[in-house]
Formats: structure tokens, sequence, C-alpha cells
């Protein structure tokens, strides 16, 4: 077996790992500051990839669904949390748990509706058709694409997080909304706007896969399940833990498909098995903490 | 990924609900004679999960298949009603609705299934209790003397028939193939049949990976597919599976340096993924509306379909639904009535043209001869309308030949 090969293989694990960084991403972030676990993150990122198709066709450019999509889904996530998750807040888990569990039914019935349950096209936009040589194996120009991205979305909410002033109000909120509340921080505010930002993150997850997979109605409920497992590794509420474990599951998979293929699928289970074993809180999560 | 769900837990409550209902069901009177005229044709197909474009358009041909019969007055004045049920597909589901048909609604026959394991599951049910099945399922396995009976019929190709037309076309001797294979019983069944039509023609296996079913990302694959350098790669998997491959290969670059070839090209999912994708690419299938220039049977039943159907067309998958309840429908009015026996003595001996020409079943296996199309996915700028999908590369005439032979299927002869 060749280096190239391998080297081929650890980029096709990195493309990978890339898109459940994103989609894992909105669910710890919304985790770790809210205490939600938001079932319905597949049938948001689903719901994205639709309305990414839908404004690239009403524009007739890729690059105004890639971005207005996880704006517009972001907002729809910030009235989701207005209107339903808000009256939830300082009860069990489990109730916003069955309640984004009930409502992404509703949302892929609704898309079955809308837009019927056969799958539809998503073109590559023009610019990103096609492979790249690396002189030592060709590479889809649009997975290069993506891995960019996400670094540079990865770079952006880190910065706003470290280093601005809305980044330590959030940080303060997380650990301890009471204090915030008493200094004057309308807690609620921040709140709003993390959970907009998760489900807009998902929505950016659907629109980046569009193109590579084919847009359908079930199209987001593999991709909770992945979603959980990387957050689970990396440790929920973690967001250093979402990115390592994504690129972790990613390059896992991708090597397994070369020596074992038919165990692909399995290798990122079998990694949550472990790390539960050794690390119950994941990679990088703190013990004992229920949000 | 469909999984099994049903779990069911049978509470105090469910139980007794299905207790009251069963001694209703008892205390009925019967409706009289009423009733009793109804044909039922019970109908399990995967409505919800990744077949489902592929399920709907079996269910709509299928009810075009008994509305046609209603209409001439049915058989021998007796309606027929068809009784769809969503498999969900999931063996266990399909065991339990086809059991609920069978002993509930009384269904006089049974036809469908979409997926190989759930069409054993339905036979297991159908074959136990003496009821006719007709399976339009592409598996080879239910031919085979330990899973048949008297009463099971398969309407479908098979891997072997459409592996064999599809590798004639493609496969030259001395050839390098590659394969790309979904890990379960139609996977398994489809790289089978072309390994044996390769192994014909001369063609040498450089390699074959099996996938996960259901996966939704193949990119992993692709450079070691690539690093082997065949001049075909055959992906041998069904329904997004099928779609999902194909786009990643191509993303790929694959087409750049072979051809990709699939035992069954799908209609639904070369409209879901668009035809820059799928350009080139070739497959077999049972049905493709465009035979109409070469067939009366097919203008036929695209007419009849699009005057039912508001102008649409049939697919691939939906002819299997028409043809599946068709044949069952022409033999039951050959054997005057709904008496098991004699249908399925009528079936042995019909000859049907229903949509593509001369079909019959054969009598050892009741495996259905018919044609083999072969199909080329069109480029965009040759394509004359949105539905003209497919270029007919062969359309090879039913026969004997194209089948395993019944010992080989473990049959007497």
């Amino acid at each position: 077996m060749d280096l190239s090969l391998i080297i081929m293989q650890l980029l096709s694990g990195i493309a990978l790992g890339a898109v459940l960084v994103i989609t894992a991403l909105g669910l710890t972030i919304v985790f770790g500051m809210l205490g939600v676990v938001n079932f319905a993150h597949g049938a948001l990122f689903m719901i994205g990839a639709y309305a990414g198709l839908y404004l690239a066709s009403l524009t007739g450019s890729f690059w105004w669904g890639l971005l207005l999509a996880p704006i517009l889904i972001g907002a729809f996530g910030m009235l989701i949390e207005f209107v339903l998750i808000r009256r939830l807040y300082g009860r069990s888990i489990d109730d916003p748990l069955l309640l984004t569990f009930g409502l992404s039914y509703i949302l892929v019935e609704g898309v079955r509706i809308v837009f019927g349950s056969d799958g539809i096209p998503f073109p590559t936009p023009p610019q990103l058709v096609g492979v790249l040589d690396l002189g030592i194996g060709f590479f889809p120009r649009y997975r290069l694409f993506v891995i960019a991205l996400v670094a540079v979305v990865l770079l952006v909410l880190w910065l706003t997080l470290e280093k601005t002033r809305i980044g330590l109000i959030v940080r303060a909120g997380a650990r301890d909304p009471t204090i915030m509340q008493v200094l004057g921080v309308d807690i609620g505010r921040v709140w709003l706007a993390i959970f907009g930002l998760g489900v807009g993150l998902a929505a950016l997850g659907g629109v980046l896969a569009g193109p590579m997979r084919s847009v359908n109605p079930e199209m987001g409920s593999l991709v909770l399940a992945e979603a959980f497992v990387v957050t689970v590794i990396g440790g929920l509420g973690s967001i250093v833990g979402a990115v390592v474990a994504g690129l972790m599951v990613g390059i896992s998979i991708s090597l397994v498909a070369l020596f074992a293929p038919e165990m692909a699928t399995i290798v990122m289970f079998a990694l949550m098995a472990v790390v539960l074993l050794i690390r119950p809180q994941g990679l990088f999560g703190v013990r004992g903490r229920t949000a | 990924m469909p999984k099994s769900g049903s779990t069911s837990k049978i509470t105090r409550r469910t139980a007794l609900a299905g207790l009251s209902a069963g001694a209703a069901l008892l205390a009925m009177p019967r409706l009289g004679r009423a009733a009793d005229e109804t044909i039922r044709i019970g109908f399990p197909t995967p409505l919800t999960g990744p077949f489902a474009a592929e399920a709907r358009d079996q269910v709509k041909c299928a009810e075009l298949a008994v509305k046609l019969v209603n209409d001439k007055g049915g058989i021998g004045g007796r309606k027929v009603e068809l009784l769809v049920r969503d498999d969900k597909l999931n063996a266990g589901e399909a065991a339990t609705r086809t059991l609920e048909l069978i002993e509930k609604d009384k269904v006089h026959a049974v036809v469908g299934a979409l997926s190989s394991a759930v069409q054993l599951a339905v036979n297991e049910v159908t074959r136990a209790r003496g009821v006719i099945y007709v399976s339009i399922s592409q598996s080879d396995t239910i031919n085979e003397a330990k899973d048949f009976s008297k009463y099971t019929f398969h309407e479908a190709l098979n891997p072997h028939m459409t592996t064999a037309a599809v590798a004639r076309q493609t496969l030259k001797k001395g050839m390098k193939v590659a394969h790309l294979v979904a890990d379960y019983a139609y996977g398994h069944e489809m790289l089978r049949g072309f390994k044996r039509a390769q192994a014909a023609i001369g063609a040498d296996n450089v390699g074959e990976i099996l996938h996960p079913f259901g996966a939704a990302d193949y990119s992993t694959f692709m450079p070691r597919l690539m690093s082997m350098r065949p001049d075909v790669l055959c992906i041998s998997n069904f329904g997004r599976d099928q779609a999902n491959a194909i786009k990643q290969a191509v993303d790929f670059g694959v087409k750049q340096q072979m051809k990709i070839v699939v035992p069954v090209i799908l209609h639904n999912q070369r409209l879901a993924v668009g035809p820059d994708v799928f350009e080139g690419v070739v497959g077999g299938a049972n049905y493709y509306w465009g035979l109409e220039s070469q067939s009366k049977s097919a203008a036929a039943f695209n007419a009849a379909f699009k005057a039912a159907n508001g102008g649409a067309i049939p697919t691939d998958y939906g002819a299997y639904g028409y043809s599946g309840v068709g044949s069952l429908l022409a033999a039951m009015q050959a054997a005057g009535g709904t008496d098991t026996d004699k249908v399925v003595d009528a079936l042995e001996k019909l000859q049907y043209d229903l949509t593509k020409g001369p079909q019959h079943y054969r009598k050892c296996d009741h495996q259905s001869v018919q044609s083999v199309l072969v199909l080329e996915s069109k480029k965009k700028s040759a394509m004359a309308n949105d539905n003209d999908l497919f270029a007919i590369l062969a359309n090879d005439a039913g026969s004997d030949d194209m089948l395993r032979t019944c010992s080989e299927l473990g049959h007497a002869t």
C-alpha cells in the first residue's frame, strides 16, 4: 500500500470530518450554553439544505444560498427558541429533548408535503466542479473548499468567543447565568442568540453537504446520529472537543475504509464506546456537568 | 438508516384493545354475498424510507392495473380492491402487515415488496398459509428451491438476468473490473451475477469493496477504487445509495478514468441527482417509457398511465406494480375466480404482454421470463425533454437461456 494512497485517504477523512465538525458544533454549543439537547438538529440540517437549494435557484447563485440559508434558518431557530423552548428552561432536561424530537417529525413531514419525498438534485457550484491534481492524486475541488470554509468558520467563532465582549458574556452566561442577570445582562437574549447560532450552523452544514449528497427529507436523521457521536466523544458542550472528535471520527472512518470497508460505519460507534469506557465525560468534557 | 423500530411492547391496554377488536370481529355477522364478491389483493410496499419514491410508483401502477380491470366489469362480475400497506422496509413489519392482510382482511392474493429481505419475510407468511404471492423485488433467492412454494411467483427481473445483460454491453475480454457493493443480500447477489458474467466474458476482477447499507458518504472508498485502476466500476446498490455513490464517484473524477456501470439504473435516482452526474452511466432495467417507439404494449401502458396520472410517465419500478398485479388478475380472469389452485395453474400457463412484450412464468421456479433493457443515461444537451433520460442500448428478448437452470436452483427437473 503506497504512501500517496494513505495521504489521499487522510484528506478524504479530513473533508468528511469537516462536515461532522460543523454539524456537531451547533449541537454542542446549544447543549453547553443552554442545556438543551436539540433532537431537531438533524431536521434543521436538512431544512438548511433545502433552503440553500431554494435560495440558490431563486438568486441563480450557490453563494447566495450558502450565505442566506444559515441566516434565515438561524432566524427560524430563534423563533423556535422564543416561542417553544424558552418555556421549558428550568425544567427537566427531558422536556426540551421531547419537544425538539417532536419538532423534527413536524419539520421532516412538512418538507415531504412541500417538496415531495423524492430526492432533488443540488448541483455543485460551477467554480468548484471537478478535481484538483495534487501531484499524488486527484481530489474534488468542492471538498477542499469545504475544508477551508469550515476552518474559517471555526476561526471566526473562536475569535468571537475569546476576544470580544459578546464572547465574554456568552462564556460567563454558560458558567453562571444567575450572576449574569444580577450584573444586569439580559441572559434571555444571549440564549436566544446562541440557539439561533446553533441552528444556523446546522443549516450551514446542510447547505455544504447538499452538493455532496442527494438532498431528501430523511438526510438529517443519519447526520443527527453522527453529530451526537462526535459530541459525546468530544465531551458534551465542548467546542474544542467537537472539532477534535469530528476530525478524529472522519479520519478513523477513512482509514478503516481502506482496510476493512464494511466496518467503516461501525468504527465511529466503537470509538465512542472506547472513549466512554476510559473517559465517560468525553475527551474535553467536564465531569458531572449537567449545565 | 432504516432500522427496525418495531420493538412492539404489549401493554395491558393494547392487549385489551386487541382482544376486544378480535371479539368484535368474531361477533360480527357475515355480511353475506356482498363482501365475498370483492376480490382483495394485498400490496405491502415500503412507502416510508429510502425506497419510498420507487414504492409510490409501484402503488400508482398497481392501482392502474386494478382500475383497468374494474372498468371492464371486474373478474366474473366481481370488483377488485387493492389493499396497500406500508412495510417500512422492515422484514418484521412486512410479516405483520402480510399476516393482517391474510387473517383480518381476507385477501385472495398478495403482490408486492421491494427489498430482497422483505420479500422473503412476506413469502414466509404467504407460503405457510397457502396464499398466492407475486413478488416484485429483484432478488434471486426466492426462486431457489429452499424458499420456493407453488404459491410463490416472481415477476421482477433477477440479478442474474440484469447483470448478464449489462455485462454483455459493457465488458470485453481482458478488461479490468472493480466493484463497489452494498453489504446486504441485494448487493451480494448482484456481485455474484457480475462475477459470473465477467468470468464468461474473460474480464479480470481487480477488487471489490463492500459498503454499509444506507451510507451517506462514499468519499472514503474512492481513492482506493481509483488506485485499482479499473476500466469499469460496477456499483451494485439500490435507491439513494445509488444516487449518492455515483454522485461522489463523479466528484472524485472517476468517470474520466473508467466507465460506471450499475446492475439496475433507477429512474427516480437519475431524477434525484440530475443528468450531469448520471451522464454515460449504463445499467439494466425492466422498463423505460421510451420503449414505446419499439413496443405497442409500452405505448398502451404509457397512455393508460398518463390518462390516470395527469400526464406523468410510468417508471421502471412502477411497471413492476402494473405487471405484477396485472398478470395475477389475468390469471384470475382465466381461472374464472379466486380458487387458489386454479389461479396457480392459470399463472403457470399464462402468456401475458402488459408493458413491454411477451412474458410467462417458468414452470419450475415461477420466475417471469421477460426482456431485459440496457440503458445509458443521456447527457443534458442530448435530452429532447425532461422525461428523455435514457438511450436504449439493448432490448434482449426474454428466453429461458437468460435464467439459471432449474437444476442449478435446486428444483427437480
